[in-house]
């Protein structure tokens, strides 16, 4: 025991001694907090038009009035060529063609039916599928408004009844993708400090040596873990405790639930990404390689945590390797309990499995650390 | 004895980093391990000091086996060859955390680093990082003798060390043996060999030889003669293609020659330089160091490989 507090001792002065950790601390996630929370967004804003309108009737005047009206798109031609406005793409000057073909408004008043066609830029897909939602509600509400008007015009006493859907978004009403994001970035700052520091500090006393003098005392395996692992255990709830603060200041996003869930679920949550990180110091000699194989797990993690893309709709078998990824869970309770109020008993599942992985992940990590080479 | 090392290998795939190493180092003696580099006392410090376990062969240091090296850790200090001390710790934050890891507090076993601490103590707030080669290794002297060990092991303490600073190092390793502390120091050093009480000569992984200083220059058994001269490269060649040259090595600035013959005629040697063109030398006969000695047995050594 007063071993283990010697070397906590030890291990926190050389942290604040190194200049560079305090503002990786409380600089490092400030900014990352501010800057990814609002880059970070899945709304598309700005999107560049352009219309072919082959028809010039009142309809479709009509049309593109209700395009421009819209906050989201924003008109940067008009032609009466198609390939013109192919063109225009071409030159990434449009992202959205909207083509109002010749006899628009008599097809439509005539044979109650219509063409039009849209053309998107889906270099980037995911914002081709939002551009093309938005285009489609357009052009469904103008299509609505089509049939009300002609049913007053042609009197039609039979027309069926339009049936409307309306939508409501719980625990986030607004759609806000700050508040969905937020909570995930907490994750993965506490996540960064856990996996990097940690493991490359046990690398770094392999690099300079020490760690063959630490070998020829008497401190024993567990102490030294310990010793190892603490520090960056309590630097990293710490660092979440900043992180809720400055939700609830910056975004005005509050816990929703109860903030002891939180931090009893990423008091063992950090046990297993710690395990990870003393595991990749054990296969490794240089801080650089230590980094790059924590790079490597990160990246992962990240990209498959559920973050920034829906485990839902990835393949079979990527949502299968999720359930190995202990970001994922810690994402799904941190909106959970901030956003939705999630109870103890609602994360359980979850609780559960990491303290499996946690104690798996450190046995092996305990396991393959050697005192003797 | 302290140290007790008996028939000890280790090899590293093909390489044969020791072979059948065996020696004794008793208590209050300063025990060198004489040999350049690569030539596998590193391996034996890593062994001995329970970081490394050997292929084959058995060692008790402190009266330990090797194999328990709980207790063996808690009784030997270690110094090894590279600095490896925390860089960003003070000298006094160094001192005292391997003093608290050993159970033990620095006023408890301050007597017997004072002569040493002192000379850093005007320091005692600096980083060991910041602190010059010499003091470095006064550093990790006491970092090593903190919790007052049986044994110590010296990994080439001196290496990269002012000569003033070096002199000291082995002061301070003098009064140390006279506390009755089992010392294990290596060096590639030939010069200090002569400031231990017996040294072991240890080449490609093999004892050389095991004995007192004195005893192996004793033991060179031929007359020497060192040749000063200004071209040493043609003068080495010219005395190659001599009759009875047997060796002939540099030596600094000058060259050390052994002859075939019982006694050999350094007026025929002279003359036969002279004939080659060469009139700025001068032959006189010396007493062999322990770097005589050395390049003798690794010569002879080298010879029973190749046959």
């Amino acid at each position: 025991m007063k071993t283990i507090f010697h070397l906590l001792k030890k291990e926190f002065r050389q942290i604040f001694r190194n200049r560079a950790m305090l503002p990786i601390l409380f600089v490092m996630p400030a900014v990352q907090l501010l800057v990814l929370s609002f880059a970070a967004t899945f709304e598309v804003k700005n999107i560049s038009l352009h219309i072919v309108d082959n028809d010039q009737s009142s309809l479709s005047r009509d049309l593109t009035q209700k395009f421009l009206v819209s906050d989201h798109f924003k008109l940067t031609g008009i032609s009466f060529s198609s390939d013109e406005a192919l063109d225009d793409m071409q030159r990434h000057n449009t992202d959205v063609i909207l083509h109002i073909p010749e006899h628009f408004e008599r097809d439509l008043v005539r044979n109650q039916k219509a063409k039009l066609m849209l053309s998107i830029n889906a270099i980037d897909g995911a914002a081709a599928a939002v551009e093309n939602a938005y285009a489609t509600t357009i052009i469904h509400d103008f299509n609505e408004n089509i049939r009300i008007r002609m049913a007053d015009q042609i009197s039609l006493t039979g027309q069926p009844k339009v049936l409307s859907v309306t939508q409501s978004f719980w625990f986030n009403p607004e759609l806000d993708y700050k508040t969905f994001m937020v909570p995930g970035i907490l994750v993965l700052l506490v996540t960064m400090i856990a996996i990097f520091l940690a493991g490359m500090n046990i690398v770094r006393e392999k690099e300079i040596g020490t760690l063959e003098q630490i070998n020829v005392t008497p401190i024993k395996k567990h102490q030294f873990i310990i010793g190892k692992l603490l520090p960056f255990w309590i630097l990293a709830l710490v660092e979440l405790g900043v992180g809720l603060i400055m939700c609830r200041v910056i975004f005005g996003i509050g816990v929703a639930g109860s903030i002891w869930v939180v931090f009893l679920f990423a008091a063992v949550y950090l046990l297993v990404v710690l395990g990870i990180g003393l595991f990749i110091s054990n296969f490794t000699h240089t801080q650089q390689q230590a980094m790059f194989l924590s790079w490597f797990f990160m990246v992962i993690f990240i990209l498959m945590s559920g973050l920034f893309t829906p485990i839902d709709s990835m393949p079979h078998w990527a949502q299968v390797i999720t359930e190995f990824n202990p970001v994922r869970y810690f994402v799904e309770v941190m909106r959970m309990v901030m956003l939705k109020g999630a109870q103890l008993p609602d994360i359980l599942p979850q609780l559960s499995k990491l303290l499996v992985y946690a104690l798996v992940m450190n046995g092996l990590a305990v396991a393959g650390y050697r005192k003797v080479a | 004895m302290e140290i007790r090392i008996e028939s000890i290998s280790k090899s590293f795939g093909d390489v044969r980093a020791l072979v059948d190493v065996t020696f004794d180092v008793n208590a209050g003696e300063l025990f060198g391990l004489i040999g350049p580099d690569g030539g596998g006392k590193t391996t034996l410090f890593r062994i001995l000091t329970t970081l490394m376990l050997p292929d084959s062969g058995n060692a008790v240091v402190a009266g330990y086996p090797i194999s328990d090296y709980q207790a063996i850790r808690r009784s030997v200090g270690y110094m090894p060859g590279r600095f490896s001390l925390y860089p960003d710790l003070t000298v006094e934050e160094n001192l005292k955390f391997f003093a608290s890891i050993f159970g033990t507090t620095v006023e408890k076993n301050y007597e017997l680093i004072r002569d040493i601490y002192v000379q850093i103590e005007p320091f005692r707030d600096r980083r060991a990082g910041a602190l010059s080669g010499g003091m470095k290794q006064k550093l990790a002297l006491c970092c090593a003798l903190i919790h007052r060990p049986k044994v110590l092991f010296l990994d080439e303490p001196t290496t990269g060390v002012d000569p003033v600073s070096r002199k000291e190092f082995w002061e301070m390793l003098d009064r140390l043996r006279q506390d009755g502390m089992a010392i294990l120091v290596s060096t590639a050093y030939m010069d200090e060999a002569s400031l231990c009480d017996r040294v072991a000569l240890i080449h490609q992984g093999k004892i050389l030889t095991t004995d007192t200083p004195a005893n192996i220059t004793v033991t060179f058994g031929r007359p020497l003669y060192a040749i000063r001269t200004s071209n040493v490269y043609e003068v080495t060649r010219d005395i190659e293609s001599y009759a009875y040259a047997r060796t002939i090595y540099p030596f600094g600035e000058h060259l050390h020659y052994t002859d075939k013959r019982e006694k050999p005629d350094p007026i025929e040697l002279e003359d036969f330089l002279r004939g080659k063109g060469h009139h700025d030398i001068e032959l006189t006969a010396i007493e062999p160091t322990i770097e005589d000695a050395f390049m003798e047995l690794a010569e002879t050594h080298s010879q029973i490989l190749t046959q």
